[in-house]
């Protein structure tokens, strides 16, 4: 896939359809693969990497990306592609600048649930049809590949493209995932456990804004949460409010936006469940506004810029479920 | 916030009320002289829809204990559509702040016409009533607001 992928950014570089290719660079080790932007055939040659661990989406640098001349060519997986979309829709992105190849997407691994089992000093990562062979400075662990796929890929909810101007490989189907089986348990456990368990989570936050900064729903040029008479601003100051308010706020402000791309999950150094906090939203608006998936097309109206008459009332939420 | 764990607990309501409705019925319920709790304090806005969530987070952090925002009915918006959106959005995130378990009916939407000044006053008398049951709030609040 890697080959194919560096084949056809190097043509497109050197037919002048693109002047710039934003894709996936290698990192001082194997897995910490980052966003890279390359401008030559050789930056490619030396740099670019497409594998199971390459995991970012790489969507929300087209808002900086696309501003600037010429065309930039961009490989997005399936999953991306929602992200593409949604931020198309929200004018952040200047479609007539892009050029987009859809590839293949995951499940890709994510190298701290390796780490967790204990083997470190990683050197190289290989798949040998469904066992990891790793090689670390102490010789070589094998583990299976599913335990070490990343939370994000657990859950996936489409293999299908929903954006693209050309294909390197196959289009899959939307899949069906139970990926509100978390949120449906939380959802009957009583306040109290519900309460601390959120309190457990959510004090664990370093307010990095990590997710914040990842996340291609989040593309405010000022973002509230950088306002420093908000006193929300930094961990210093943070007590459990704030600690609540940053999630409750984020999380609505991306509700209705969010295409539970998982990125937000991903990179949480604390490894909090934000996933959890979106799939509430968007269980909620799928029972009670009618199925949504942001992302999906560019044209329909998202449901919190929408309504109808006889939507239901806020007091529906306090008589359902536990208590 | 006065601390106070004892039965003759004291709640402080915020009530964020919409300028041409539900302001206007807390007033009819003045000149009615009609009763309802002083716990409540009144917030004014344009219209129910300017009610951004972090306002109600707000309330809590400075030391409400129970938040209720009213607006005029639905098809009466001086806006004409504002408390649709309203709507969605409060249902959506007291969704949410029962899912992070911050315990029910610290949160209320009630619509209040410029003519129901008696309505007013017993929406403000039930709800003050039920944060009463609920007693302080401690989930949702910030120690360093807390005036001892
Ligand atoms: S909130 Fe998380 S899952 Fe949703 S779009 Fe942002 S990064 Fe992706
Ligand atoms: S948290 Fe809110 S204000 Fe900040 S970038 Fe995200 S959507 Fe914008
Ligand atoms: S990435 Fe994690 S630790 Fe960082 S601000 Fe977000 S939730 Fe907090
Ligand atoms: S003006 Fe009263 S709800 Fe909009």
């Amino acid at each position: 896939m890697q080959e194919a992928i560096i084949k056809r950014a190097k043509e497109l570089l050197a037919d002048g359809s693109v002047n710039r290719v934003i894709g996936w660079k290698k990192g001082e080790f194997v897995y910490d693969i980052t966003p890279a932007v390359f401008e030559t055939a050789e930056e490619i040659d030396a740099d670019f990497v497409y594998n199971e661990l390459t995991s970012a989406n790489v969507s929300k640098y087209l808002v900086k990306e696309t501003k600037k001349d010429g065309k930039v060519l961009v490989f997005l997986k399936p999953c991306d592609t929602y992200s593409f979309n949604q931020l198309t829709k929200e004018h952040r992105i200047n479609r007539e600048n892009v050029y987009v190849i859809g590839i293949p997407g995951g499940p890709k691994l994510d190298v701290e649930k390796i780490k967790a089992k204990g083997i470190t000093g990683i050197l190289n990562i290989t798949n040998d049809n469904g066992t990891l062979k790793i090689e670390t400075l102490y010789g070589e662990e094998t583990m299976p590949f599913a335990d070490a796929v990343s939370t994000k890929c657990e859950n996936c909810k489409s293999k299908k493209h929903v954006v693209f101007d050309e294909l390197i490989g196959e289009d899959g189907d939307i899949t069906d995932t139970n990926r509100f089986e978390m949120v449906e348990k939380l959802e009957n456990m009583t306040s109290q456990e519900r309460f601390d368990f959120w309190r457990d989570q959510l004090s664990k936050c370093i307010r990095c804004n990590a997710c914040r900064n990842i996340c291609p729903a989040c593309t405010c040029e000022k973002c509230v949460f950088d306002n420093p008479d908000l006193g929300t601003d930094n961990k210093a100051a943070a007590d459990s409010f704030e600690e609540n308010m940053f999630h409750i706020i984020r999380a609505f402000h991306v509700a209705g936006r969010c295409t539970d791309c998982g990125e937000c999950s991903r990179v949480c150094p604390q490894n909090i469940p934000l996933h959890l906090l979106n799939r509430k939203f968007i269980k909620d608006i799928n029972s009670l506004y009618g199925e949504y998936q942001a992302g999906e097309d560019t044209t329909s109206r998202a449901p919190l810029t929408d309504y109808t008459f006889d939507d239901c009332e806020a007091s529906i939420v306090h008589e359902r479920g536990a208590e | 916030m006065q601390v106070n764990e004892n039965k003759d607990f004291e709640p402080v309501i915020v009530a964020f009320c919409c300028n041409w409705c539900s302001y206007a019925g807390a007033d009819l319920s003045g000149t009615n002289r009609l009763n309802y709790p002083t716990n409540v304090k009144i917030i004014r806005v344009p219209c129910s829809c300017r009610v951004n969530p972090m306002f109600i987070l707000r309330a809590f952090q400075r030391g409400a204990d129970g938040v209720i925002m009213c607006g005029c009915h639905p098809g009466d918006c001086h806006y004409t559509s504002g408390n649709y959106f309203a709507r969605r959005r409060m249902t959506l995130l007291f969704s949410m702040l029962d899912y992070l378990g911050i315990e029910r009916n610290r949160t209320r939407v009630e619509w209040v016409s410029a003519a129901e000044g008696a309505k007013f006053a017993e929406t403000m008398e039930s709800f003050t009533a039920d944060i009463k049951k609920l007693g302080p709030n401690r989930r949702l609040e910030d120690l360093r607001c807390r005036k001892q």
